[in-house]
């Protein structure tokens, strides 16, 4: 399917952006120190690093949202200054971020207008933007407003929207973070077809095996510095990991068998209307999560998994009390606080604005989840030491890195705030835990380390389900996986039976219980 | 050259404190360019404004008079405010608190009732203010109306309601028709701070109230509850917080404290139900409220200036001959002020140079 043959690259060629000795101070530190990249035509560039090594900031440079302090950008040869995004985009740079930029109360279509900057009409514009992403696989109806759609489909549209500009250069910041398998290959085709029309690309991700299958060049960096440039595919992703971070990262600990019999977390025929027009009817979910398992709950996008979530947390209650059973209580018509009192914990899939307040201390978003059952909140009074050292212990257990001591959520790094969020409901040692895209664009580091804290927390009992796209996630540290389709839930398969072939079915829908339960009893009887 | 608004990483303290007076300083500038329009000397004209009340015990006395409505007022403002509801209706239970305490005046007046009428006058005020307040609240939360709207549009109900009662059934007999209760009784009225002053107790529970505050927004689960629902609304939920019950909360608590500012001011300086016993301080009340950035010491200060604008007015009317109006105007555009320089704590302003234009130039 992809197409790894590049025409060999022969010194004569001129890179369509150089980057020379870029770098950046902010104040004595020195975000990039000196870092020369290289783009061609027809070329993936992969740019790796862990969280805080300068990705952001070389990318930002060759964007033109920042000035570098010192160093040169050249565009075809020719010495250029970006003055901004937009002289980069009239050159012909565009840039799909990680963090959206898109206006949640507008459509499809006018996000999409709003980025670009051309004079064409709306109507023509729609129409060109149902054409791109009709062609490159990326369904989108241009009339759905933004805040209906699923991190997956929203990434969509600032994809179609930087194809649209025709950029010689595309710059990918983590796209495949939010996709499925299947989607991320939908993608890998897009990328590839982009290359092949004589795009340069350069990819900036953690996933080491992706950035083999695809990228022709790697760039890695640690610490602001450029560590090496290499061909990715003649690496392997243990020494690529090792530059990265300077060391060999520790592979997550195998689980032993802990699982017992008490199932701690129990969903029992939950059926539960969408409360907006566009969102997914749960219907008939049922499953047991097990006091020391992992349940994971793979699938796409926008197929129930946030109503399922927010069913479980108790912002949104069941139509029945015994819809949703924790540790042995009747929960579904309890509110979110009492479901905490009962030793529930919960992570939602958006760290900003969701799990946490973004212009508010760690302190005051460790009371955020904390006021219900850790004995922040006194009479009525708020136990500022007993905040802040939760958020010390939150900080040094998981090893959280920021600037001082009690920072505003948003000035966190993803990964690094991830951390916090999660930390914070695993240091409450919960009965039960419910987290969404535990590891969403969290770098190789950052993830291992709350891959392992979840596989540790269910090891003391406690029963943790995991909603994620990430399928290699789920087969490292679930037990079980069900798979989410059209607010459904399949039969959970062992992790041995959990096949990516066999999830990709049924993410993508084909006929959801019989032929599972059917591929579970020739398992059982090939047993 | 260029001007952009870019994000700050973390929001200014700094700024945050002198945004205000940044605020207050491009107000006066702009006030002087008025007064100099209007052929007045803009020196002396600031002068009359806001350093002469300063200069003679009376004034100051009426100073705080002035400011312990708007103090009142504004610390209930606040709390909604912060949790992004919208009450701009304090004007309005301001006018029923004083009509609920004053009822309970005008019915024993006369009747040596004895020192237990003050103290259900002020209770009558602030459940009166309350519950005019609940009515927006309740439309918002069950039909989702806008509180903005309801609120405000109460505001001539109330007047309309308060006109009736002193031109109808509470009409003083000995009043020569003026449209005024009786002068209530010394048990209904507010003693006084100094002896022949108008300076009343209601300015030691403005005090007490911007102190409640404080700890209760800096100190508690409650305080942090407001401050989440407006900061982060999706948090707050996932937190727990009912949004709904936060919207009945800020409005009982702000209506509360409008309707006791409402009757302490009756049965205080004004010591009757009149028309016009507010020179609209349920509005300014909202200029103070953002004045103080929303803080209750902030909102101490921020009312004591702009009753300095009231009194300051009054001398300008007698000495430069202008209209009492441009206390209004130099009130809106010192709200105009503070708005915009709230954004300053939140973003910074950068000079980008647009001179390097793009090699092959939109033109």
């Amino acid at each position: 399917m992809l197409n790894p043959i590049s025409a060999p690259r022969t010194s004569a060629d001129v890179p369509l952006l150089q980057a020379i000795g870029i770098t950046k101070l902010y104040g004595t530190f020195k975000a990039n120190d000196a870092i020369d990249l290289d783009l061609y035509p027809r070329e993936i560039h992969a740019l790796l690093g862990e969280n805080g090594a300068g990705k952001s900031t070389l990318v930002k440079a060759m964007y033109g949202l920042i000035q570098p302090s010192a160093g040169e950008l050249r565009w075809m040869g020719e010495k250029i200054e970006l003055t901004g995004p937009s002289d980069a985009r009239a050159r012909g740079i565009a840039m799909v971020f990680q963090h959206f930029s898109l206006f949640d109360n507008l459509t499809v279509a006018e996000n999409v207008a709003l980025g670009l900057d051309g004079k064409e009409s709306f109507a023509a514009m729609s129409a060109r933007l149902a054409q791109f992403s009709q062609d490159y696989g990326l369904p989108l109806d241009p009339k759905r407003e933004v805040w209906r759609l699923s991190v997956g489909e929203r990434q969509r549209i600032e994809i179609v929207r930087a194809l649209m500009q025709n950029p010689k250069l595309l710059i990918l910041d983590e796209p495949t973070a939010v996709l499925t398998p299947q989607e991320a290959d939908q993608l890998f085709v897009v990328l590839d077809r982009l290359r092949s029309e004589g795009k340069a690309l350069l990819y900036i991700s953690h996933k080491l095996d992706e950035v083999k299958r695809l990228c022709d060049t790697a760039t890695i960096l640690r610490a602001g510095k450029k560590v090496a440039t290499c061909n990715p595919r003649q690496e392997t992703a243990a020494s690529l990991a090792r530059m990265m971070v300077g060391a060999d990262i520790g592979e997550v600990k195998a689980t032993t068998v802990h699982a017992t019999t008490v199932p701690r977390l129990v969903i029992r025929d939950l059926s539960l209307e969408p409360d907006d027009p566009h969102g997914v009817r749960l219907q008939n979910i049922s499953v047991e999560v097990l006091g020391g398992e992992i349940l994971g709950i793979a699938g796409v996008a926008g197929n129930g998994q946030d109503e399922l979530f927010a069913a479980l947390s108790g912002e949104r209650f069941s139509p029945a009390e015994g819809n949703i059973v924790i540790d042995g209580e009747a929960a579904g018509l309890l509110s979110v606080t009492a479901r905490r009192k009962l030793g529930a914990a919960f992570v939602p899939e958006e760290r900003l604005g969701h799990g946490t307040a973004p212009r508010m201390r760690l302190s005051e978003n460790a009371l955020l989840t904390g006021h219900a059952a850790s004995g922040m909140v006194k009479r009525g009074f708020i136990d500022r030491p007993a905040t802040l050292s939760m958020v010390d212990r939150t900080t040094k257990t998981f090893d959280v890195r920021k600037a001082k001591r009690d920072p505003e959520a948003v000035s966190l790094s993803g990964g690094n705030l991830q951390k916090f969020v999660v930390g914070r409901e695993i240091l409450r040692e919960p009965i039960v835990l419910v987290v969404s895209q535990p590891t969403w664009g969290v770098d190789a580091g950052a993830a291992a380390v709350i891959r392992q804290a979840l596989i540790d927390l269910s090891s003391r009992g406690t029963a943790v389900l995991v909603i994620s796209q990430d399928l290699d996630e789920l087969a490292e540290i679930a037990d079980r996986i069900a798979v989410m389709f059209h607010g459904r839930l399949s039969e959970p398969l062992p992790r041995a039976q959990a096949t990516r072939e066999k999830l990709g079915l049924l993410m993508g829908g084909a006929s959801a219980s019989q032929p599972s339960a059917q591929i579970e009893r020739s398992h059982a009887v090939g047993a | 050259m260029q001007l952009v608004l870019e994000r700050r990483a973390e929001r200014s303290a700094f700024i945050a404190i002198a945004s205000p007076l940044i605020a207050i300083a491009l107000t006066l500038v702009t006030m002087a360019a008025l007064f100099a329009l209007l052929g007045k000397n803009p020196l002396y004209a600031l002068y009359v404004y806001f350093i002469q009340p300063l200069t003679d015990s009376y004034t100051l006395q009426e100073i705080a008079v002035k400011a312990t409505p708007l103090v009142m007022i504004g610390v209930g403002l606040s709390l909604c405010y912060i949790a992004n509801v919208w009450n701009i209706g304090a004007e309005g239970q301001f006018t029923i608190g004083a009509v609920c305490g004053s009822w309970l005046a005008v019915h024993t007046n006369g009747s040596g009732a004895g020192y237990w009428v003050l103290p259900a006058m002020l209770l009558l005020g602030a459940v009166g203010g309350a519950l005019y307040a609940l009515i927006p609240a309740l439309c918002k939360v069950r039909f989702g109306a806008s509180e903005i709207l309801t609120s405000l549009m109460l505001v001539y109900v109330a007047d309309l309601f308060m006109d009736y009662l002193v031109r109808g059934p509470w009409r003083d007999p000995h009043g020569l028709n003026f449209p005024t209760t009786a002068d209530f009784d010394p048990v209904a009225t507010v003693p006084t701070l100094i002896e022949g002053s108008r300076l009343h107790a209601g300015a030691i529970g403005a005090l007490i109230f911007v102190m409640l505050a404080t700890v209760m927004l800096g100190r508690t689960i409650k305080g942090f509850e407001i401050r989440v629902v407006g900061a982060a609304p999706r948090a707050a939920r996932f937190s727990g917080f009912n949004s709904n019950q936060l919207v009945i909360f800020t409005f009982l608590v702000s209506g509360a404290l409008a309707g006791l500012a409402g009757i302490i001011e009756v049965a205080g300086p004004i010591g009757h139900l009149q028309p016009g016993i507010s020179p609209g301080y349920g509005f300014t009340a909202i200029i103070v409220a953002f004045l103080g950035r929303l803080n209750p010491v902030g909102i101490l200060i921020a009312g004591l200036f702009l009753a300095l604008t009231f009194i300051g007015g009054e001398g300008a009317q007698i000495s430069l001959k202008v209209p009492l109006d441009l206390t209004k105007v130099f009130q809106g555009i010192l709200l105009f002020y503070v708005l915009a320089c709230d954004s300053l704590i939140v973003y910074r302003i950068r000079l980008i140079s647009t001179l390097r234009k793009p090699a092959h130039g939109i033109a």
